[in-house]
């Protein structure tokens, strides 16, 4: 059948279809937020985080937006100045999980063989070693260690997870047609990998990666909660850390953690909407077009689903009217 | 055989919603006896299969029933609408009343399951009270009944041959007695000598249970062979139904012409296959008047204009086209 040509309107909207999903461009513009904080949070933040003032323990008001702590620390300026190391913690440890993940989950799942052997044991190895304790161990030997240490050391115990999933994946992908007909057409391993198995795996590994970013995230904030990463330099740990240090929840003083938990959760919400797009995106099925719910013929709202087809309109015809028919 | 069973009014299938809707089926109006088996042929795309998933309300998303009324006449009891059933009763009329025979339904089998716990699954929910020793005596019957061992019901799907599958598909459709099975190219994916076999079986299954066939193909030399009467398809709407040997020996719609000029007869003088030139129109942007008019050799003044309407041309055939205006009575 050929291809009519759609309208130029329709064109440009459908190069720009991941943007256009809500939830994806959603979870991009939090995310976005988050990263621009990240970077101007030390200078739009209208106070020094570590200055003391006299507004000990104030309640959220004009000048102290999210209130201030024991000492008459303005919160949101923590807020603000935390949002770097947590993002960049988060994200470097996505980012490299998710490289590892692909490279080692992919090789093996595709080479088979004694190197998936081994790169299956390297993973199950990986599997099981405990991320936090590693994290807690290393940063006590280090001397202030940074954001980056901890990054990397989170993205390299928490690979595996992804590498396993991938490889299963990719077991079932490199026996299927169109890969035996490219390796039979006799295009090279790489190409076979990147352009015929790599954009099958896209939800995978975008799953994976919202994944690792959130328990990077989560891991970081953990270590600042109980006291082991530096205290010096902030993040939406060490606010917790001193809330929970200060019985903030004894002495009602619920804006000083509650921020700091909501930016937590928004972050999460955030990725996953965006974990969300992708899937939509790269599997046309889940989409979902426009509106899921309609009006039916006898006016209730019913979801479309599959195997029970919405009849939208009765039929103005009103008495079946027999037909004539002649047998043949 | 004048007997209804099925009786497809003014059906409308739409894809999306509001502007963005595509309209598959058009206005169908078909009406299938008790006992026969009608054909509905057409090219790739004139929605034959919508219309077939469209009457059943089996259309995924975004597919919606847009207008419409799809009776059901029981063996005993008033006839009901089909597209007003609930879920529950949609759930219970399926399979017991109208089964299904899909288009590749051997690969629908569960791999994992062996073909008795299959069949038996169908029995066991749609009559609860049966025994199990009646449900494997049932299963047993129904495997004879296409043409398979009954020892093959402890294999594995993949222990059996396409065809066969397809007949264990067959068979699960009869399981439950249903009055219509709608078959969607159920032998499109096999080979025709299996395909004879098959249709075979099928004739001699409908002349003892006695039920109502709707065979969708896009393979006409097959349907002029093995049904009752022909509806053809064109652009989501039925463009001319007639019984099956006046079809083949004269056709009256220009497409139905072009159809039966794609494959050769068997006997009779050699012609040219001529085919139809161009493609079938997309669904988006319709041609105004009859769908078929750019690509019809005889098109004339009015074609482009306003859309024929299907009536009855002569006794017993119903056409769509303004070649042959209907007859008496105007436009149904």
């Amino acid at each position: 059948m050929t291809q009519p040509s759609a309208a130029p309107g329709r064109a440009k909207r459908r190069r720009f279809r991941f943007v256009a999903n809500a939830k994806a461009t959603t979870g991009l513009v939090i995310l976005g937020i988050y990263c621009l904080f990240a970077v101007i949070g030390p200078w739009v933040a209208p106070y020094d985080p570590d200055a003391r003032s006299g507004d000990v323990l104030q309640a959220p008001s004009l000048r102290h937006w999210f209130g201030t702590t024991h000492l008459g620390q303005d919160i949101f300026s923590q807020i603000l100045v935390g949002a770097r190391s947590v993002m960049v913690v988060g994200l470097v440890a996505g980012v490299l999980a998710t490289i590892l993940s692909i490279l080692i989950g992919v090789t093996a799942g595709y080479i088979g063989g004694a190197a998936d052997e081994g790169l299956s044991a390297l993973s199950n190895v990986f599997l099981v070693i405990p991320a936090l304790p590693l994290i807690i161990i290393v940063t006590s030997i280090v001397e202030q260690a940074s954001d980056t240490l901890v990054a990397l050391i989170i993205g390299c115990t928490s690979w595996a997870w992804g590498a396993r999933v991938l490889r299963a994946q990719t077991l079932s992908l490199r026996r299927r047609d169109y890969v035996e007909a490219a390796r039979a057409t006799g295009e090279r391993p790489w190409r076979i990998i990147l352009f015929e198995i790599l954009p099958n795996l896209t939800a995978i590994i975008a799953s994976g990666f919202v994944g690792t970013v959130i328990f990077a995230v989560m891991s970081e904030i953990t270590l600042a909660f109980i006291g082991i990463s530096s205290i010096s330099s902030w993040n939406w740990g060490t606010i917790l850390f001193w809330a929970q240090g200060q019985q903030a929840l004894a002495q009602g003083a619920w804006w000083w953690f509650v921020p700091a938990g909501l930016a937590i959760a928004l972050l999460g919400t955030a990725l996953a909407l965006i974990n969300f797009g992708i899937d939509e995106f790269v599997s046309p099925r889940l989409r979902s077009a426009g509106r899921t719910r309609i009006r039916t013929a006898d006016g209730r709202s019913v979801r479309m689903r599959v195997g029970f087809t919405p009849v939208l309109a009765p039929t103005p015809r009103t008495v079946p009217v027999p037909r004539e028919e002649v047998a043949p | 055989m004048t007997d209804p069973v099925l009786e497809i009014r003014g059906l409308r299938v739409d894809y999306g919603l509001g502007d963005a809707a595509v309209h598959a089926v058009r206005d169908v109006d078909l009406t299938l006896h008790r006992g026969e088996v009608l054909g509905l042929a057409g090219e790739s795309g004139s929605g034959k299969s919508t219309l077939a998933y469209g009457l059943t309300r089996l259309l995924p998303p975004p597919g919606v029933v847009s207008g419409g009324q799809v009776i059901y006449h029981p063996a005993d009891g008033p006839p009901v609408d089909v597209l007003t059933l609930s879920p529950a009763q949609l759930r219970k009329f399926r399979w017991a009343e109208t089964s299904i025979v899909f288009q590749g339904a051997m690969n629908s089998l569960n791999p994992v399951h062996k073909v008795s716990t299959q069949l038996l699954d169908v029995i066991k929910a749609h009559e609860p009270q049966s025994t199990a020793a009646g449900r494997l005596a049932r299963a047993r019957d129904l495997l004879r009944l296409v043409g398979i061992a009954a020892d093959r019901l402890d294999s594995y799907p993949h222990q059996l041959s396409g065809g066969m599958r397809q007949r264990v598909m067959i068979a699960m459709a009869l399981a439950l007695e249903p009055q219509v099975v709608i078959m969607d190219e159920p032998t499109t994916a096999l080979d025709v000598v299996m395909q004879r076999q098959i249709l075979g079986q099928l004739a001699e299954l409908r002349e003892r249970l006695d039920f109502a066939v709707l065979f969708i193909t896009h393979d006409l030399s097959l349907l002029v062979e093995f049904s009752d009467r022909i509806a053809i398809m064109y652009g989501g709407r039925i463009v001319e139904e007639a019984p099956a040997a006046q079809l083949y020996g004269r056709a009256l719609h220009p497409y139905t012409e072009g159809l039966l000029h794609s494959f050769p007869a068997l006997r009779g003088p050699r012609r040219e296959l001529t085919g139809i030139p161009g493609s079938p129109p997309d669904l988006r942007a319709m041609p105004e008047g009859c769908a078929f008019h750019p690509r019809c050799p005889k098109a004339f003044d009015p074609c482009d204009k306003k859309v024929p309407a299907l009536g009855a041309a002569e006794p017993g055939r119903d056409v769509a086209c303004w070649l042959h205006p209907v007859a008496a009575g105007g436009p149904r």
